[in-house]
Formats: structure tokens, C-alpha cells, sequence
């Protein structure tokens, strides 16, 4: 894991860097704890010292959901009861878990999707405002 | 650090009086209205009475009726309308667990020794939005930067929880329709429930209108193939259906609380709170478990410590079921059941009303109905009245129920309230 120094730890700078391509999160200096999320204070032992690493984007999937009652911003999108959506979580091989988008699964057939899935980080729709951190099976 | 010590009230509180709209959709109906309702029904059944004017302060539940329905500032404009300016009523917001919290800050600001004469309640009014609205709103209680961009919808989360819960133990879809059942049938025999029929009753009605006008009729031999019929029962968020999810409700809810020396003189039955606990916890995708909200556990353990009793001890339970699963996943998280067992004892109808551990017999979120910042006050209504044994046609009949319990869940466990009530 590459580490980087630069960018204030907020969502923002998350986002940033994921339109640069690059999957970052943060690791405690005094714990070693990770988090996908950009926290500037430490889950497990509330240190402030964190600095920015970089993730594999490899990890597998823990659980998730094909979502048929569809926000008004995905409807916008073309999803809804014909065409639901997979939002699930994924447990990277690094350790932490985090929400994301999961692409190139059947929708519509729910009981075909896998938990414990091998799964690979999709940076495909970097073209919108917020990047969407996505994966897709590897 | 702080060593921790056993947390105890200042002094005792107790309740004294309990008034509830009816749960359903009301066009003409704005938030302040619905609440005047549920204050009105809680004076109209005082036991002795009350005089308005002793009403010293309040606590007001309300999720979003700056979202809702374009009115910020609830509080004031509710206290106005039911007359008690200038009193101080303070507005709450923990998402779906706002009227629970508010219950909680009533009953410290009487145990403080501040007050004697507390309101609490809870109010929402949701049905002016269109579906696609609502989900918006709702999913406003999860995490903004990290869960929503996902795609996650509120029911999506708790269809996440349940699709872990699944691969964890042998929890399967037909357990989580046997929820939905079971509360309806409740929700049957509850007058002031949004759903107050069973799901038979929903699918007869179906099978009559089609033969009225002359369309194909339904082949449903029972409920289960009436839930599992995808044009009666659609997917809203995969394993969760339309059935395994709460309505979209307006209501209002509250309660008359007083320092218990004082209680006798506003009732001969008042019902004691004698224990409170409340707790946060993360996003699912950090949370401890993927089958369990860890703020249940942490509230549970403290009300159960300050009351002093175990799970077993409790006679009747409303839990927070907006998804079927949660009501699952909390009947483990409470001790009711060890994990995985909660949807066999489901299935089995153990948690039915005449079951040996009963849960939600006023319906539930499910067939009363959940108005999210008053849902937390009206599962302590249905508590009290049990309690007080004038539950009607839902009353527990096995013995009086003495020990009562509520469990009221902000988002997806961001925020746990979990009280305990005793009739004296």
C-alpha cells in the first residue's frame, strides 16, 4: 500500500481521489486500524494521527441487495421495478468493509448472486459530478 | 477513562396518561393536526383529569416535516396549538427513534428534579410526498457520503441485513412473510391501526373485486401464495417485499409523564418506567455484525441492568418492525431468542398473541402503521395499555402482563432506544 500524504481527510478528498483512479482510505498511525472512509480520527483507539493509504480494490462480497423501489436520482437513470439495481457491501482484502455500487451481477435474478463473491473495483462512471465507488465480480 | 457505574434515575417516573391518533393517509391533515388529535384522545381518557396549565414542558419526536411537508421548527407551532405556550417543548430528531429519545429526555428531565409534569410524543406526517419522495427522505437517516452514493434505499440496507441473516443462519424468505402475517392479524383487532386487517382479509377482497369485474381470478389458496404472488407481493428491495415492509403513515402519538410520588394523583394505575437505555451505532458496512445492530444490544443491557431483570422476565414487547427482518434480528438482539433462532420461533408462532413470547400485539410498524418520529411513543402506548389490562380484543390473556418492554431503532441501528415499564 502506497501511502500519500496530500489531501484533507473528508469525503471530498475520498471523491477526489477517486476520480484520479485512485481507491484510498485511511490507516491510525498508532493502531494500524483502516477505514475506506475518510475519517480524521481513529474508530478504535481515537488517535488523530491517520495518514492516506491506498487500496488493492480486490476484496469479496459480504452481502447485499437488488433495490426495485428506486430513488428519484437512479429513476433518472433508467432503473426501477423492471430494471432494479445491486447496492451491496464489500469486504476488501485489506480487512474493512465498505457500501458500494455492484455492476455486471443479474439483477433479476437475485438467488444467482454470491456472498463471498470475488470481487474487483469498477472505476467505469468516473464521468459523473461524485464518482460512484462500484465493483464488479473479478 | 471513567470506571462505569450502574446508572440509575434521579428519581422514579411513571405515566399517567396516553393518547394516539388514528394511523392512516390524511390529505387535509397537516402535522400540528394530527397531533392535536393524539392530545386530545390522551385528555379526553385521563383517569382523574388534567389541568393543561400543569403541563410544565415537552419533548416532541419529528423526524423531517422540513422535508415532509416544508415546516421546520415543530415544536413551537405544535405546543401553540394545543395551548401550552409558554412552556418550554423541545423538538427531537433521531430519524425513525425520535419519539423514542424524546420519551427518554422526558423521563430525565423528571428525574432531574427540574419538572413533575412532562409531555412527550411524536408526530409525522409523510403521505403528502409521492412514494419516490418518501424513499428520498428516508434515506436522508443513512450516511449521505457513503451509503446513499451507493444506491442504498432505506429498505435496501435492511434488505442487505437480510440477506446476511440468511447466509448466517437458515432465515428464509417464508419466515420473514410469517412476520408480516402474524402482525397483521394483530393489526386486525386494532382499531386505530393504518392496516387494521389481516392479509387473508387483503387477499379475499383481491379475489372478490376480480370476479366483480369479470377479470382472471387469483389462483391463492392461502396467504403464503398470495405473498409469494409477485403482482400481489413485488420486490422493493431484494429479499424484502412490498408485505415485509411498514406502510407509509401520518399519526401522532403521546404521553403524560410525572414523578411518581405524584402519580396517584392523576390515576390508580400509573405504569413506572423503570428502566432506559439508549445507544448509538455505525453504517452497516462498519458495523460489528452484518446480522445483528449492535445499539440494540448496548441500549438492552442498559435498561434490563437498571430495571433489574433478564430478557425472560418480560411479559410483552413492541419492537421496531419497519422491515420484517428487523423484527427478526431484534427478538435476538433483545435475549428473547439466541441468534438464528428468531425465525423459527416466528415460524413456529411463538411470537404470535397467544404464543409464549408475544411481540407487537397492537400490529406493529407493520399493520398499526409507522409515522417514523411518533413510532417510538406509540409502541409505549400499546405497552401501557396492556399493562393496565385494557388492551381490548389484543389483551395478553395468559396472566396481566406486569413487565412491558419497547424497542424503537433510528435508520439502521444509528440510534437504539430500548425501555422498560412496570405496572405497580
Amino acid at each position: 500500500m502506497a501511502e500519500h500524504i496530500t489531501k484533507e481527510f473528508n469525503a471530498a478528498s475520498f471523491y477526489e481521489y477517486l476520480r484520479e483512479g485512485k481507491f484510498m482510505g485511511v490507516r491510525c498511525v498508532s493502531c494500524g486500524q483502516l477505514a475506506v472512509e475518510a475519517r480524521a480520527i481513529c474508530q478504535s483507539c481515537h488517535s488523530t494521527e491517520v495518514i492516506w493509504v491506498e487500496f488493492s480494490g480486490k476484496g469479496q462480497l459480504a452481502t447485499f441487495t437488488c433495490i426495485s423501489i428506486v430513488p428519484q436520482s437512479m429513476a433518472e437513470k433508467g432503473y426501477g421495478r423492471d430494471n432494479p439495481y445491486c447496492s451491496g457491501i464489500v469486504m476488501l482484502d485489506e480487512g474493512p468493509r465498505i457500501s458500494a455500487r455492484i455492476l455486471n451481477v443479474d439483477t433479476l435474478n437475485p438467488q444467482g448472486i454470491k456472498i463471498g463473491m470475488k470481487m474487483q473495483l469498477e472505476l467505469e462512471d468516473l464521468s459523473e459530478g461524485i464518482p460512484v465507488l462500484a465493483f464488479r465480480p473479478d | 477513562m471513567i470506571s462505569p457505574k450502574k446508572k440509575q434515575l434521579g428519581r422514579s417516573v411513571s405515566i399517567v396518561g396516553a393518547g394516539m391518533s388514528n394511523f392512516g393517509a390524511y390529505k387535509d391533515k397537516t402535522n400540528r393536526d394530527i397531533f392535536v388529535d393524539a392530545f386530545r384522545d390522551m385528555i379526553d381518557h385521563m383517569d382523574n383529569g388534567i389541568d393543561i396549565s400543569d403541563i410544565e414542558a415537552g419533548y416532541l419526536g419529528n423526524y423531517s416535516a422540513d422535508l415532509f411537508e416544508g415546516q421546520g421548527h415543530t415544536a413551537p407551532i405544535v405546543a401553540d396549538w394545543l395551548g401550552l405556550t409558554p412552556a418550554p417543548i423541545t423538538r427531537i430528531e433521531n430519524a425513525c427513534a425520535s419519539s423514542g429519545s424524546a420519551l427518554r429526555e422526558g423521563v430525565m428531565a423528571i428525574a432531574s428534579g427540574l419538572y413533575d409534569v412532562v409531555l412527550v410524543g411524536g408526530v409525522e406526517k409523510m403521505t403528502d410526498l409521492p412514494t419516490e419522495g418518501v424513499t428520498d427522505v428516508l434515506a436522508s437517516a443513512a450516511d449521505g457520503l457513503y451509503e446513499v452514493p451507493a444506491g442504498f434505499t432505506f429498505p435496501g440496507i435492511y434488505g442487505a441485513l437480510a440477506k446476511a441473516h440468511m447466509e448466517e443462519y437458515e432465515t428464509n424468505l417464508d419466515h420473514l412473510l410469517k412476520v408480516g402475517i402474524k402482525n397483521h392479524n394483530n393489526g386486525a383487532l386494532n382499531p386505530k391501526a393504518q392496516f387494521n386487517t389481516t392479509i387473508k382479509s387483503l387477499m379475499d377482497r383481491r379475489i372478490s373485486r376480480a370476479q366483480e369485474r369479470g377479470e382472471s381470478v387469483p389462483q391463492w389458496n392461502n396467504e403464503m401464495d398470495f405473498l409469494n404472488d409477485e403482482r400481489a407481493n413485488p420486490w422493493i428491495a431484494w429479499p424484502l417485499r412490498l408485505y415485509d415492509c411498514a406502510p407509509i403513515t401520518d399519526g401522532g402519538a403521546c404521553l403524560l409523564l410525572v414523578a411518581s410520588e405524584i402519580a396517584d394523583g392523576f390515576t390508580s394505575k400509573p405504569i413506572e418506567i423503570v428502566g432506559t437505555g439508549q445507544a448509538t451505532g455505525r453504517p452497516l458496512h462498519s458495523a460489528e455484525e452484518l446480522t445483528s445492530l449492535s445499539a440494540t444490544k448496548y441500549a438492552a443491557s442498559q435498561a434490563y441492568d437498571m430495571a433489574g431483570i433478564s430478557p425472560s422476565q418480560v411479559d410483552v414487547v413492541e419492537v421496531h418492525d419497519c422491515f420484517t427482518i428487523a423484527e427478526i434480528v431484534a427478538s435476538e438482539d433483545l435475549g428473547f431468542f439466541s441468534p438464528g433462532e428468531g425465525p423459527r420461533a416466528a415460524d413456529e408462532g411463538r411470537t404470535a398473541l397467544s404464543g409464549d413470547r408475544p411481540i407487537n400485539t397492537s400490529g406493529g410498524l407493520k399493520a398499526k402503521g409507522h409515522p417514523v418520529g411518533a413510532s417510538g411513543v406509540a409502541q409505549v402506548i400499546e405497552i401501557y395499555h396492556q399493562l393496565r389490562g385494557e388492551a381490548g380484543e389484543r389483551q395478553i390473556s395468559r396472566k396481566l402482563p406486569e413487565l412491558g418492554l419497547t424497542h424503537n431503532v433510528g435508520g439502521t441501528g444509528g440510534t437504539c432506544v430500548v425501555n422498560i415499564f412496570r405496572r405497580n
